[in-house]
Parts: C-alpha cells; sequence; structure tokens
C-alpha cells in the first residue's frame, strides 16, 4: 500500500483460481473502502462466490494478491479470516438448528467461567446477555432466544446468523444472497439490518441477484462477467439498465478498478 | 400453515412455548409400560410386578452395566456417529484388566509375577484399554473420514479376537478382594449414577456438551464457526472407549470371573437405550436423563418377561421389535420437525 491509501480495506489484485481447467475467477482487481458498502452482481456462473470464497478462507486462490486492512494476507481458512475481524453469512446457513440463539451466536467461541479446556464450564447467562445486546443493536426481534433454531421461520433464521456475523465483525461483514431464500416482508427485515450496519460503519460485501435491493442498499456496484470484473461503478452515477448491459456482455468492461 | 401468522404475531405477544422436553415423553412412557407389566402381572400371575423390592433390585443391577456404555454411546449418536464396538470392548477391557487382578495363591494365574497387585493397577489397565480402542476409533473416523459405523464395526471384530486371543479362549478368575469389591452388591449401581451424573452435568454445561450437539446438528455449520471438528470427535470416542472400559472392569468383578465372550450384544443394548431414551440417530439430540429413563424401560421389558416367564426365545424377538420400534418412532419424530 505504498500510495497511502489508508481508508481501503480490502484490496485484491490479480486474483484468480482455477479448478483444472476452468478458469473461475480470472485477474480480479478489487477494493473496497471503509465504510462502504458495496455489492458484487453477476449472472450464475460469473464468478461472484468463488471471489468470496478466496476472500475469506474457504478456499486458496490460484494467483494473486489479497491485501486486508493494509497487510498481505493468506487466510488458510475461514477462521483465520475471522480472526482478523472477517464475518460471513453464508449461502447455506451456518447454524446448527438443535441449538438456540445464544449458543448459535457464540458457536466455536463460548463464553466460559474457568479455563478447563474442552470440559470449561459455559457461561450461559453471559452469552444469553450478550445475544439479547446483539439482537438489539441489529434491530432482531425474536421471541424465545432459547428456543432452539430448528423451531424458527427461514427469516428468523437468517437474522440470527446475520446478527451473529454484525456483532462479531469489526472490520468486514460479506452476505452471500443472504434473501435469496425469504419472503418479502423476512426480506424488508434483512435490509433493515444491513442499513443499520451502514450507519454502524462497518463495511460490507453484498453478492446479490437482486437489482433493486443493491441499488437500495450500496454505495457501490462490482460487475462479475464470465470469472472477470467488468465494471465497478457508483449507485448514484447509473441505473439498472447500464447494470443488466454489463451482466450480460451488451456493454463492455468500463474501465472499473482503477477510477476512483 | 400456522407458521406463517406467528412471526408477526409473536413480537407483541408472549414467549411462544417451547417443545416440551423430550425426557418427559420417555418418562410417560415407562410409567406406562411398567403399569401394563403390573396390571399382567395381576391377571396372569395373581401377584404385583412392582411391589418386589427383589425384582427390582435385580433388574436394575442387570441394567446398570449396560448403562454405562450407553452413556458412552448416547454422546457418541448426539454427534452424529454410531459405536458398535463397545461390547467387544468390554470383553476384551474383562479379559486383560482381570488379569492384572489374579490372587497369588491361584496357581495358573496369567501373569504369575503380577498377582495381589493394589487394585488400582487393573482399573487403570482396564480403563488404559477402553481409552485405547476409543483412540484407534476417534482416530479413523476424524482422519480417514471412513463412517463411524465401519470403522466400530472393525473394532467390534478386532476387540472380540484380542479378548480371545488373549488366554486362548480360557476364562480369566480369581481376582483379589479390593478387584471384587468393584462389582460387589449394588457398586456397579452406584458406578452407574455417579457416572450417569457427571455426563448429564458435562453435555449440558461445558464447551466439551455444546461442541457435542453443535456437530450432531451441523458438522459444516461446526467448522466455519471454528470448532475443531476432528480433535472433538477423537475425543467423543476416547471417551466412549473409556466408559466401555470401565464396563469391562465392573462386570469382570461383579461375575468374579472374565470370559472372552462378555458383552456380546451389549454395544445394541447401549445403542437401544439410548435411541428409546430419545437420542436421535441423526444426531443433535438426546440427553443421559434420557438414556437413563431408557435403561429403565430397557430393564422393565426384560424384567418383565421373565416375570411373566415368556420364553426367552421369545424374549429376544420382543427385544429385536422394541429396537426397530424406538428408531421407526424417531424417524416419525424427525419428518414431523421437518414438516415445521
Amino acid at each position: 500500500m505504498s500510495d497511502g491509501q489508508t481508508d481501503i480495506v480490502l484490496k485484491t489484485v490479480g486474483l484468480a483460481k482455477r479448478y483444472g481447467g476452468v478458469h473461475a475467477l480470472e485477474d480480479a482487481d478489487f477494493e473496497l473502502r471503509d465504510g462502504e458498502h458495496v455489492a458484487i452482481v453477476g449472472d450464475n456462473g460469473a464468478g461472484k462466490s468463488t471471489f468470496v470464497r478466496q476472500i475469506t478462507g474457504v478456499e486458496q486462490p490460484s494467483a494473486g494478491e489479497i491485501y486486508f486492512d493494509g497487510n498481505k494476507v493468506e487466510f488458510k481458512s475461514p477462521i483465520e479470516a475471522r480472526d482478523h475481524g472477517i464475518e460471513t453469512v453464508f449461502q447455506n446457513l451456518a447454524l446448527a438448528d438443535d441449538l438456540d440463539v445464544p449458543s448459535n451466536l457464540f458457536l466455536g467461541r463460548e463464553e466460559r467461567y474457568f479455563n478447563l479446556g474442552p470440559f470449561s464450564i459455559l457461561n450461559e447467562r453471559k452469552m444469553l446477555a450478550h445475544a439479547q445486546d446483539a439482537l438489539r443493536t441489529t434491530g432482531v426481534k425474536i421471541p424465545d432466544l432459547r428456543n432452539k433454531i430448528r423451531n424458527m421461520s427461514g427469516g428468523q433464521r437468517q437474522c440470527v446468523a446475520i446478527s451473529r456475523a454484525a456483532s462479531f465483525a469489526s472490520k468486514l461483514i460479506i452476505m452471500d444472497e443472504p434473501t435469496a431464500a425469504l419472503g418479502v416482508q423476512e426480506t424488508a427485515q434483512v435490509e433493515n439490518i444491513i442499513r443499520t450496519l451502514k450507519s454502524r460503519g462497518i463495511p460490507l460485501i453484498l453478492i446479490s441477484h437482486n437489482l433493486r435491493q443493491v441499488f437500495d442498499l450500496v454505495d457501490r456496484i462490482w460487475v462479475f462477467r464470465r470469472g472477470r470484473i467488468v465494471g465497478a461503478v457508483d449507485r448514484s452515477k447509473t441505473d439498472g439498465n447500464e447494470i443488466v448491459s454489463l451482466i450480460t456482455g451488451v456493454k463492455a468492461a468500463v474501465d472499473a478498478p482503477n477510477f476512483a | 400453515m400456522t407458521e406463517a401468522a406467528n412471526p408477526t404475531k409473536a413480537s407483541d405477544a408472549p414467549p411462544i412455548r417451547r417443545n416440551r422436553p423430550a425426557e418427559i415423553n420417555v418418562l410417560i412412557g415407562l410409567i406406562v409400560i411398567a403399569l401394563i407389566f403390573e396390571v399382567l402381572g395381576w391377571l396372569v400371575q395373581g401377584q404385583s410386578f412392582l411391589a418386589n423390592v427383589e425384582r427390582l433390585r435385580i433388574m436394575i443391577l442387570q441394567v446398570s452395566v449396560v448403562g454405562i456404555i450407553a452413556i458412552g454411546v448416547t454422546q457418541v449418536i448426539i454427534t452424529g456417529g454410531i459405536d458398535l464396538s463397545s461390547g467387544s470392548v468390554v470383553g476384551a477391557t474383562a479379559m486383560i484388566a482381570m488379569s492384572f487382578a489374579q490372587v497369588s495363591t491361584y496357581p495358573r494365574a496369567v501373569f504369575p509375577a503380577l498377582t495381589d497387585l493394589p487394585v488400582i493397577v487393573p482399573i487403570a489397565v482396564g480403563l488404559g484399554c477402553g481409552l485405547l480402542a476409543g483412540l484407534v476409533n476417534g482416530l479413523l473416523i476424524a482422519h480417514t473420514k471412513i463412517p463411524s459405523f465401519i470403522a466400530t464395526l472393525g473394532m467390534m471384530v478386532t476387540a472380540r479376537g484380542i479378548a480371545k486371543w488373549y488366554t486362548k479362549g480360557q476364562p480369566v478368575s480369581f481376582p483379589t478382594d479390593g478387584y471384587a469389591a468393584i462389582g460387589a452388591g449394588m457398586t456397579p449401581v452406584l458406578i452407574f449414577i455417579a457416572v450417569a451424573i457427571l455426563f448429564q452435568l458435562i453435555l449440558r454445561y461445558t464447551i466439551y456438551g455444546r461442541h457435542t450437539y453443535a456437530i450432531g446438528s451441523n458438522e459444516q455449520a461446526s467448522r466455519v464457526s471454528g470448532i475443531n471438528v476432528e480433535r472433538h470427535l477423537i475425543l467423543v470416542y476416547v471417551v466412549a472407549g473409556l466408559l466401555a472400559g470401565l464396563a469391562g472392569v465392573v462386570l469382570s468383578a461383579r461375575g468374579l470371573t472374565a470370559q472372552s465372550g462378555m458383552g456380546v450384544m451389549y454395544e445394541l443394548d447401549a445403542i437401544a437405550m439410548a435411541v428409546i431414551g430419545g437420542t436421535s440417530l441423526a444426531g443433535g439430540r438426546g440427553s443421559i436423563a434420557g438414556t437413563t429413563l431408557g435403561m429403565l424401560i430397557f430393564g422393565v421389558i426384560i424384567s418383565g418377561f421373565t416375570f411373566l416367564r415368556i420364553d426367552a426365545y421369545y424374549q429376544e424377538m420382543l427385544k429385536g421389535l422394541i429396537i426397530v420400534g424406538a428408531v421407526v418412532l424417531d424417524v416419525y419424530r424427525q419428518r414431523y420437525r421437518g414438516r415445521n
């Protein structure tokens, strides 16, 4: 980061992922500023999820570099990314159905009374209190936190997953199609949560197929097409037609990544 | 259908009622079954089934050794796995532990130089054998990713082989008084109660328990949440092996002898107790309290059959039906919840 762009949270240079002969992602130069909410859009197979898997440590890129918070990083697992303050809401909900809300929020980082290794006693009271705080901050209403996730609606589950990410993320939240499986009302609830995150100044990468949602929520839109980034446009300087043209290839790539 | 109306209303309504704990249903089942035998007792035998302290004492003594195994098996099943090796591990540990517990006055001890040892030695050897078997199970399952069914099936056959090879089929007898005391009177029941309370608390209140349920509920979610799934599974199978080893020690002490055929089919009885007690074979659900109730149901049924003088052959057949019935019940419970 020689050029002194200290407000860049995440930057990738020439990021690529190949599965055998399949080039799922090629030469991706991406950047995200502090406090910025961006969307990644593109057709199925455009490389959106592949890109997310590289920057969250789920997979390791075939080529290219990732800079996070000013330092070059090579995450070997999602846990490492999480330890750096990146929280991800994965497309398939990563919740344990047979556990209640606090247990899910604190899964893998439980509060304990004293450390006896695996046999440490859980501090349930503290986790419940924190869970109540976390849900209040994100504006999620769930009647009974001690209820098991299994007994909750799809919207409530997604809100729990997002609250978990929101309450632990210090640097960046990534959401992969957070409303894909939700109804209208539940989608609105999730969108409200995303707005509260914006007001808290936490940067966000949103992957979505829903252009209405994208225009409602984010500052900048990154368009992926056939494994390449074909555009990054400010929401205020574009419209749905231009985005659709980029997604479908009707309009060729705009010289995106460096215009900022 | 009611689900659609729920989320919108629920925010101002008082907290919705949680599901009744599964243990309550099992307890009701236990009471109903006991009452059925009570009625049949008066009709067929002309006497009470329950009002007979000696019968109840024998009943609980009979099931408590398998109950110790069932505790270990329960937590394995909660992770979504299965342990078929416990019965054979009981046999192997019984033989090996007993060989370190023999008195010097017995001329044909397995290790004539190692007789009259303090009781802690055979106990440590027994627990060590169980631990080792569990460790092998756990390492196989966690690192080779073979199904737990196959890994523990291998251990089931191997451990039985070890039990037979150890003395070339000869029973091992004449333990020291100290060793015999482990199995004397109601001691096995007390050991079961202590282990059951310990593991009920561990599963409910510790990180070990929380991760056990989490892995059985959604292994992928557990992994991305930062749980070391492999290490935890190894630990779970080690605990199961340790408890099977303990059961082997108790069983041989109670019988004052160890035979290579000890513990045959115990693994299935233990699994049946867990499933009857509400532990789901799909993982994620179950408790030691439930398994204890399942153990009592098992005991009441076996004791009741004997009481009604039902032929041993029929007893086995009925036992098979009960096991299948419990699993069918679990599958239906699953389907019902899935629809929710």
